[in-house]
């Protein structure tokens, strides 16, 4: 017992005593023309391959996309978009056709795209309270909501710029006379769901009186259920971006033509902002993302490229490994 | 029996005789007397003391501090506020705090939490340092205050009182070998007379005794009792740093009595060869005179530290013109396009904010008031210079502090430092020049002490006309020891081992076959001396052989100069149960000359005031016979007089002055019938200066009575003036009676070079240091020292500067400044022809020194110094040394070590960059002033060589990553702000950015800090002139600044425009989900993570478990970070919630874009070294390749376990220096 006590002291001090030495085993990795090569060349032999991979993958996802917020405007009021998009009184339907031009497999994710729409402002991503949203009105403190915070006195649940400018167009597709059936369920991370927006919170004055900024509420639905407002409230990061509207769980043949039904309500004409409607099918990647395979690709290559030009360079210019007399000092006596 | 009694008698000797007459030369004057009286009372001189009252020291206005000591810069109380006003005197910290005070006023882009803990994380460490540091000096306090003396109490008994009690007024006995706690005026002592003896060496570095002397009238108080009734009155000057100086008078018993510094005992010195003193405390505590006289050194700062604040400074501007373009940029949204967005609902902003005045006027969101787009502009810039605060390495500091703390501890480690003869180790006294002793371009050294061990040997001697003592020169015992070192085992040998081996056997065989030659006769050189300060081996004088020599009355005299003519005294050994007796001197030289006298049968056994006593070894009847010399004068040595002589009449009544001095000035005073031996002995005396001994010669002359009787008259007349000239006359006095001697003889004595010395120099030389050696020495000396100790070699051209004689001793300035002048211009010609290939040593004497360094001289001979690889100064003041270190320092701008041991050295440790002390025999003062200690001269390389490039590697690279990494990180802030309209929003969690500088990126740099080695330490001692990185500032030239900078630029891109292009707009995961803010944000945030702690392992040359822990730990740890933020509930983890495990985490792409975003940011550094490595090697890469090779080597060679063997002797060191601690 005490001898192995002694023994695990002498280590620990043998351990010690080579730390304060600074003699501790240690790997001390040179970087040799091998190891070079074989870097480079490894790093083209996996890069390329995925990127190809991913390249594939990215191009089997079918993605179409449809400008509307010009066309949707009639042509007489197309001198003065605002006034039209903020006159209650015209009605905004739209009709658009989307061609299929090859087979999208379901799901099929329905998106809206908005550009040159600062969703990441501070002070419109500040704008909200979390707790309000999980808690409703119990919660009090909501200076973080400003300007959007009360009306005529009372609360505003939810409250907030971001809740307040909730987007508001309403698309419907129809194929071939039927309509397509969007599910509208599960857009939103469960978790938001589940933690973060309460189930017994409803909407309470929003979008009333004077205050009206966007989409408006059902108040009888707790917030946790309105998926609408839970992706909207989930800020993006740029100015341009999409959110998910819903997916069509049907596959779409190639040629299919798809008439979309939707309202305008949506006021971007005011910033300048476009609207798009986005259909994509999903693979493992995600949606259509050709940049990383080609940067795959290129990386990949360029190292190719490189492990070549350097292993002629080494060829040509070939520097024997640790040769002393290539230490100035001694190349100085060299010389002279 | 005999030995029994004759320690008895010795017993009786009364110490106090000895020096007595020393002292008698330079009585108070009279004048001096008066002086001192007039300005008592006199504001600066108001003090008064109650002796032996010391509770009339209670009240005011005598209330005077106690007697405790503290050296701390903080106490309780005062800790917190200024160790807080030191924390925030720097710029950096000084910006975060504004930040944090932002913070509070929600000016701030982030939560206040996320600015103030990495700022209270940062100051605190720094705080807890200052802490740590500061409770070591209590302690160390504390041991001072507790030390304990004999304190009379009211009631008349003397019991032990600690120091931090003592009081002013107190009388106390100290006793023996005991330092005296506080400056006590002296009241008596155990001898009759009231002398003891002083050691002041903590004070001044002076090891040799000093005498004080009480007054007469409290000679009767030597014994307890004597002070029941004693009471007096001191009326002194106030406390000053004046330690040589002391003015006041004693009031007893009615009368008034002067006093001066001789009855002043100081603290820090030390009772010696006196049983115990009684004295009064006259400055207790902080008013004593070594306190007062204590300076802090001046701090120094290291040269990557200086050029570290311009890097801030660079980081600040690049943060402020970041900021410019981000206020100016949302001034330009806000005036022009924010209008439009409704959805900000801004003011002025009429299209929606309508009737409801009271809402409008309530949000006032002056970041974003189209009215008032200055106003916005101005609160954008001041929240964007926080925003981009990420710029500025927060953690710099503390990491740097951290590390070099680390590294300290690392140097004072070392075993290969450590001294086992005087159980020191390296000691390094100030943690902030670590990485400076990498860059250090000239080496400024004392000799005595520091390169030799200031310990004289007799070496031999040549009496009238013949040479004794060895053969072999100290150039030859030089050069051999020098092949020694070739073969220290555990130093790498390359493929020559087998040849340094061979020729190692060769020299061993070849002095084994000399002294077997030379059997019988005289040396045998590889024996240790057995004697300490002998090292004479010759059978002809040795074991009473001289009695067969032809000249014995003069060899016979010879030894009597020898045992006579000093200032030493006998002190007898107890521990040695032998005949021989120890002695104690002034100088080391005399201290040799008496143990060699006694080892040629001259015993120099006690003395008295005029008495000394011999035990001569009789040739007439072969026995030893004890013989009494009367002591009639002493004329002292003055470094003006250059000799030395005492007059002594022998017991049949003859007078003889025994003269021993510079053989210069002795050959001119030599008699027509004393030049016998002249001729020879001038041979001998010029081979024993060639050898690098200290020479002396020895005379003698007898004196007619008479003669005497009317010089010794003249003498005590001139001794018994007043004035100025009594110098004069007493010099005069000595002259007359100096003269006509009769030569006997010369002695040459080694001053021993420390261990090691020679080699140390060599490799510091092959590390390309230029090497200064500034010496008081006289000229002849220091070239040979110079040639022992190889500074000077064979091969290197040598320049000797001197003023000429004539100029000289007409005192013409301008003659001389022309003739150096020229002598200089003539020199650098020369070295200019030469070109680079040869090598230069430059010799340059004090008077020329003086001249050269005037100013119009000053720059040619700098310029011409610098030049040269070696440049000695002789005959320096110390003055003259710090002098130079600080013209070197201007002139260069290189950096300068000055090494040193004694007090004379304190300056030049003071001017140079970095001041080295060598904590050996003389004191504390040059160690105290110095920011290294060492026991060793020898150590310095390793120092250097090791611990200095080592240290500046390390540093320089983490400087470096520091500003890459905070660039890198800092920058993608300010590309997503062009993406959200410069409105401050931030793409990462707080608490991300919180952790950044704090716990996800300070490992690895600290682990880099404190245990990066491009080179082991073997390979590094193997070759030196690796060192030349440091001086070439290689590591940290500006180009690499800029150029970590600019990856750090491109890193920060990729990152960024990597993640923008992948993750947006389109969906990231299969159930076409999009990337919003949040993961986006952490995304980016883990491919910042990876690329920082990637790129710092291809930083790392030298991976221990250590490394790879903080590396890669520091990676997981993200995730584990994230993993707990995220489990958190949402409103304490906002966006982060679940971000881990829900978002991010089963996304095949989130990890794809990892792996790439790595890979590619570090492509361009990876492709960089790889073309450097290849084809554009430093040295340090060849050396590395080379060390891999003998890995590889070792593997096969037994000398593996040779190594493991070193290893092995030196952890049994280790351990038995770490024991006696625990």
């Amino acid at each position: 017992m005490t001898d192995t006590n002694r023994e695990r002291r002498r280590t620990r001090e043998t351990a010690f005593y080579l730390f304060t030495q600074q003699s501790l085993p240690a790997c001390k990795p040179v970087l040799t023309p091998g190891w070079v090569i074989t870097i480079f060349l490894c790093m083209g032999l996996i890069f390329i391959p995925v990127g190809l991979v991913t390249l594939r993958a990215s191009h089997s996802v079918v993605e179409i996309v449809d400008r509307y917020d010009i066309e949707c405007v009639p042509e007489p009021f197309r001198i003065d978009k605002i006034s039209y998009i903020q006159d209650d009184s015209i009605p905004k339907n739209c009709s658009r056709f989307m061609k299929v031009h090859k087979y999208m497999k379901a799901p099929i994710y329905i998106y809206y795209q908005l550009d040159n729409y600062y969703q990441n402002h501070r002070r419109y991503v500040k704008s909200r309270s979390d707790k309000q949203l999980l808690h409703g009105r119990k919660y009090h403190d909501t200076s973080s909501c400003q300007p959007v915070e009360l009306n005529d006195g009372q609360p505003i649940v939810p409250c907030g710029l971001i809740a307040w400018s909730l987007f508001n167009d309403s698309f419907t597709f129809i194929r071939e006379r039927a309509e397509l059936k969007v599910n509208r369920k599960n857009i939103a991370w469960k978790s938001d769901r589940d933690h973060k927006f309460g189930k017994s919170v409803r909407p309470f004055n929003f979008q009333n009186g004077t205050l009206i900024g966007g989409g408006k509420l059902n108040p009888k639905i707790p917030l946790s259920d309105q998926e609408d407002l839970i992706v909207w409230m989930r800020t993006s990061a740029l100015p341009s971006f999409r959110k998910l509207y819903g997916r069509i769980e049907e596959d779409l043949d190639a040629d299919d033509v798809i008439v979309v039904n939707l309202i305008n309500n949506y006021n971007t004409y005011s910033f300048g902002g476009k609207k798009k409607l986005v259909l994509s099918t999903s693979n493992w990647l995600g949606g259509k993302n050709d940049f990383l395979g080609h940067a795959c690709v290129v990386i990949g290559s360029s190292s190719l490229i490189l492990a070549i030009v350097f292993t002629l360079l080494h060829l040509k210019y070939r520097r024997p490994y640790g040769d002393t007399s290539y230490l100035p000092w001694n190349r100085k006596s060299l010389s002279g | 029996m005999a030995a029994a009694t004759s320690r008895r008698r010795k017993e009786k000797i009364r110490w106090s005789k000895l020096y007595s007459f020393a002292s008698c030369f330079r009585p108070l004057t009279s004048e001096e007397r008066l002086a001192g009286r007039e300005v008592i009372g006199q504001p600066g001189f108001s003090r008064a003391v109650f002796c032996n009252e010391p509770h009339l020291h209670d009240r005011k206005p005598y209330k005077y501090p106690c007697n405790n000591i503290s050296t701390t810069k903080y106490n309780v109380l005062s800790f917190l506020p200024r160790a807080l006003f030191e924390q925030f005197r720097r710029v950096a910290n000084f910006y975060f705090l504004l930040a944090a005070v932002f913070s509070l006023l929600s000016l701030a882009p982030f939560s206040r939490a996320s600015l103030i803990a990495p700022l209270v994380f940062v100051v605190g460490i720094s705080m807890l340092k200052e802490a740590v540091e500061d409770w070591h000096r209590f302690l160390q306090d504390l041991d001072v205050n507790n030390q304990t003396v004999k304190t009379r109490l009211s009631d008349g008994v003397f019991v032990d009182k600690s120091w931090k009690e003592l009081r002013v007024g107190d009388v106390v006995k100290v006793y023996k070998d005991e330092y005296f706690p506080s400056d006590l005026l002296l009241l008596s002592s155990s001898y009759e007379d009231g002398v003891c003896y002083v050691e002041t060496m903590n004070l001044d570095g002076e090891t040799n005794l000093k005498i004080k002397r009480c007054l007469e009238v409290s000679l009767c108080l030597n014994e307890d009792a004597e002070f029941n009734k004693f009471e007096a009155t001191v009326h002194c000057e106030d406390p000053n740093p004046n330690l040589y100086t002391f003015v006041g008078n004693l009031e007893f018993e009615k009368k008034s009595y002067p006093l001066s510094p001789s009855q002043l005992l100081l603290r820090d010195s030390k009772l010696r060869n006196t049983d115990y003193i009684y004295g009064v405390v006259i400055f207790s505590g902080h008013d004593t005179k070594a306190v007062r006289n204590s300076t802090r050194s001046p701090s120094k700062r290291s040269r990557i530290e200086r050029k570290m604040d311009h890097i801030i400074y660079i980081l600040f501007s690049m943060l402020v013109l970041l900021s410019l373009v981000s206020s100016i940029g949302s001034s330009q949204f806000l005036s022009h396009d924010m209008d439009d967005w409704w959805y900000l609902q801004l003011q002025g902003n009429n299209k929606f904010l309508n009737l409801d005045g009271s809402n409008s006027k309530k949000d006032d969101d002056d970041f974003f008031d189209p009215s008032k787009p200055e106003k916005s502009a101005g609160l954008q810039f001041i929240r964007s210079l926080i925003l981009y605060g990420y710029l500025i390495p927060i953690s710099l500091y503390v990491s740097i502090e951290v590390v070099k703390v680390l590294q300290t501890m690392l140097i004072n480690k070392d075993i290969e430092l450590y001294d086992e003869a005087t159980c020191k180790s390296v000691q390094a006294r100030t943690s902030n020049l670590n990485e400076e002793l990498g860059q250090v371009d000239m080496i400024l050294s004392d000799k005595t002490g520091t390169l030799t061990c200031n310990q004289m040997e007799f070496r031999k001697c040549s009496i009238a006309g013949i040479s004794y003592g060895g053969d072999i020169t100290d150039v030859d015992l030089a050069a051999s020891m020098r092949m020694n070192a070739d073969f220290e085992p555990f130093e790498y040998s390359m493929d020559r081992t087998d040849r340094a081996t061979q020729s190692f056997e060769l020299f061993e065989f070849s002095v084994y076959g000399f002294s077997a030659q030379n059997g019988n006769a005289r040396l045998s050189k590889t024996e240790e001396p057995v004697i300490k300060g002998f090292n004479f081996r010759d059978d002809r004088l040795m074991n009473k052989n001289w009695i067969h020599g032809t000249n014995l009355s003069d060899i016979t005299m010879f030894f009597r100069v020898l045992a006579l003519c000093h200032t030493g005294i006998p002190i007898e050994d107890d521990y040695h149960k032998t005949d021989k007796l120890s002695y104690e001197a002034e100088s080391p030289e005399e201290v040799s000359f008496l143990i060699a006298s006694q080892e040629f049968g001259f015993q120099f056994c006690r003395r008295t005031q005029s008495l000394m006593v011999l035990k001569e070894f009789d040739p007439s009847c072969m026995k030893e016979v004890e013989r009494e010399y009367k002591l009639l004068n002493l004329l002292e040595f003055s470094s003006s007089r250059k000799r030395m002589s005492v007059i002594v009449s022998n017991e049949d009544g003859q007078i003889l002055l025994l003269c021993k001095g510079a053989d210069s000035i002795i050959f001119d005073r030599l008699s027509d019938n004393g030049r016998t031996y002249k001729q020879e002995t001038a041979l001998h005396l010029l081979s024993y200066a060639e050898d690098g001994l200290r020479t002396l010669a020895f005379a003698y002359r007898e004196i007619e009575a008479a003669e005497y009787e009317s010089w010794n008259t003249k003498f005590t007349q001139a001794k018994a003036t007043i004035g100025p000239e009594r110098e004069e006359l007493l010099e005069q006095g000595s002259e007359m009676i100096e003269n006509n001697l009769i030569l006997l003889g010369v002695v040459a004595v080694e001053d021993k070079l420390q261990e090691g010395v020679p080699e140390c120099i060599d490799k510091l030389a092959q590390a390309g240091l230029k090497i200064w050696l500034l010496t008081g020495d006289k000229r002849e000396t220091a070239i040979n020292i110079g040639f022992a100790c190889s500074l000077l070699r064979p091969d290197m051209m040598q320049f000797h500067l001197s003023s000429s004689r004539e100029a000289e001793s007409n005192n013409e300035v301008k003659a001389m400044e022309e003739d150096i002048l020229q002598q200089i211009q003539s020199s650098y010609k020369l070295l200019c022809e030469e070109g680079k290939e040869a090598q230069f040593g430059l010799v340059i004497d004090g008077k020329a020194l003086e001249i050269a360094l005037s100013g119009d001289v000053k720059d040619e001979f700098l310029q011409l110094a610098v030049n040269c690889a070696s440049v000695i100064c002789c005959r320096v003041s110390p003055k003259q040394k710090a002098l130079i270190t600080r013209l070197v320092k201007q002139y260069t701008g290189r950096t300068t070590l000055a090494i040193g041991d004694g007090a004379n050295d304190v300056g030049m440790i003071q001017e140079a960059d970095i001041g080295v002390g060598i904590s050996g025999m003389e004191g504390m003062q040059a160690v105290m002033a110095s920011d290294f200690s060492l026991p060793q001269f020898r150590f310095l390389e390793k120092l250097l060589v090791v611990h200095g490039h080592w240290c500046y590697q390390r540093i320089s690279k983490m400087v470096l990553y520091f500003v890459y990494k905070n660039v890198a990180f800092g920058l993608t802030l300010f590309y997503y702000e062009l993406y959200t309209s410069f409105s401050g929003e931030v793409l990462y969690d707080d608490w991300y950015m919180t952790m950044f500088n704090v716990i996800l990126t300070s490992l690895p740099v600290i682990a880099l800090g404190v245990l990066e080695q491009d080179v082991s330490s073997d390979i590094c001692l193997q070759f030196p002139a690796l060192y030349q990185q440091g001086p070439r500032n290689i590591h940290f030239s500006w180009s690499r600044i800029v150029g970590w900078m600019l990856n750090g630029v491109v890193t920060s891109l990729v990152i960024f425009l990597a993640n923008i292009y992948i993750l947006s707009p389109t969906a990231w995961q299969q159930n076409g989900f999009v990337a919003d803010i949040g993961s986006l944000g952490t995304i980016t945030y883990t491919c910042i993570i990876w690329t920082v702690n990637c790129q710092i392992a291809l930083i790392t040359s030298h991976f221990t478990w250590i490394q790879h822990l903080s590396i890669w730990g520091s990676i997981l740890s993200w995730y584990i970070f994230l993993l707990v933020y995220g489990a958190l509930p949402p409103n304490l983890s906002g966006n982060a919630f679940h971000v881990l495990i829900e978002v991010i985490g089963p996304a095949p792409l989130y990890w794809m874009i990892t792996v790439l975003v790595v890979i590619v940011s570090l492509l361009p550094y990876f492709i960089h070294i790889v073309i450097q490595r290849s084809f554009y090697p430093m040295d340090d890469h060849i050396i590395q390749e080379m060390e891999k090779c003998f890995e590889k080597d070792d593997v096969r060679d037994d000398r593996m376990s040779f190594s493991q063997q070193m290893q092995q002797k030196k952890l049994s060191i280790y351990r038995s220096v770490t024991k006696p601690h625990k």
